[in-house]
């Protein structure tokens, strides 16, 4: 086999130094740090594994995760049928078709701390349309204090921000179809069903994963949002795994566990992205 | 570089994880890899079979610490092993 020449590669030497000085570097830091016992680099001593083993066997860690999957597992059983289904509903082409778009995209353009703050005003129940709202109508609703209340709030707000970028990409992937298709479907007679489960999803399949992995791990390493929402609570009912983590490195100042922790929730991303990039590149070797 | 707070083992793992990337580098200029399926469920490269090996040794070594109370030297084996099954047979 010939051997190709390999000079374009000096290329990526600029972003491999970015890379390098952004990501690489502070994640050997955190790795450095998280076989000490540290508060400073002047101050420390080697404790080899016994971060790992703290947090690993720590129940306030596992409850997090749980709580952490089960939110991005609601986040993306709502988000990604809905967001189907509004870009089915988007009209195709005119002014409508613009102004739906703007629409759209503006829940993203909304910065996370001021989403959070719109929800914890929009959710109370002195104060706000929707908590007080509820009261009136006799069902008892105050994210402060219930669990529930609290849960159903943080995904609200989190669908209200989100759900337009999957609509957004599902709308740009069914403009992507070839008007053959539906030709051929009109042809055969075949139901919006039909066209739907045998034209549009299978089109769409790309754009899905895309879709399925970002709303995955912007859910997965959430903290603005519930942060300035419920603050955690009640108790440690919406205490996801990124505010878990902050708690423990700047509230404690346990830099050593903190950065095992890091290193864990960092492996546990590095899989999943894996996972969603070869099914990606395998189903685009496939086709 | 003392911001780093180096020790000598994770200088020595960084190290080992440096000369397993220069030393794949070499290997590809010298021959080229094909992308081949084996005992994983997916044709890779070797490069996709390091990767699948350096992470399922995390793994493993998370595996060990969290679960047993086996020393860390035990993992370290079994992902040596992992490995080395993975870049020859994966």
């Amino acid at each position: 086999m010939k051997v190709q020449n390999n000079k374009a590669w000096w290329l990526v030497l600029p972003v491999f130094l970015l890379v390098a000085f952004s990501a690489i570097v502070p994640m050997m830091t955190v790795v450095n740090y998280s076989v000490q016992d540290i508060f400073d680099p002047s101050t420390r001593y080697f404790v080899g594994v016994d971060w790992y083993r703290q947090v690993l066997q720590d129940p306030r860690l596992h409850d997090s995760l749980l709580r952490q999957f089960i939110f991005s597992a609601c986040v993306l059983l709502i988000q990604i049928p809905l967001g189907i289904a509004i870009a089915l509903c988007m009209p195709t082409r005119g002014r409508w078709a613009s102004l739906c778009l703007i629409l759209m995209a503006i829940p993203l353009l909304i910065p996370w701390n001021v989403v959070g703050t719109i929800w914890q005003i929009f959710g109370r129940a002195d104060i706000g349309l929707m908590g007080w709202a509820l009261n009136a109508l006799g069902i008892s609703y105050n994210y402060a204090s219930n669990t529930t209340d609290a849960w159903v709030t943080v995904l609200i707000m989190d669908v209200w921000h989100w759900t337009s970028l999957v609509a957004l990409l599902c709308y740009s992937g069914l403009r992507a179809i070839p008007d053959v298709y539906y030709q051929a479907a009109r042809i055969d007679r075949a139901s919006n069903w039909a066209v739907f489960r045998h034209i549009q999803l299978p089109k769409l399949k790309s754009v899905l994963l895309i879709a399925v992995m970002l709303r995955f791990m912007d859910s997965f390493m959430i903290y603005t949002e519930p942060f300035v929402l419920t603050g955690g609570g009640p108790g440690n009912a919406t205490t996801f795994l990124s505010q878990t983590l902050t708690q423990m490195a700047i509230g404690q100042f346990d830099l050593g566990p903190a950065a095992a922790f890091s290193l864990v929730y960092f492996l546990i991303i590095l899989l999943v992205s894996w996972l969603f990039y070869t099914a990606m590149t395998h189903d685009d070797k496939n086709r | 570089m003392s911001w780093m707070a180096w020790t000598l083992p994770t200088a020595l793992f960084f190290a080992g994880i440096a000369v397993l990337l220069v030393g794949m580098t070499l290997v590809e200029l010298r021959w080229p890899c094909v992308e081949r399926k084996g005992f994983l469920p997916i044709t890779t490269t070797r490069g996709d079979r390091l990767f699948i090996g350096l992470l399922g040794s995390a793994y493993l070594h998370l595996l060990v610490i969290g679960v047993t109370d086996w020393s860390v030297w035990i993992a370290s084996l079994l992902s040596l092993l992992w490995l080395c099954a993975v870049m020859r047979w994966g």
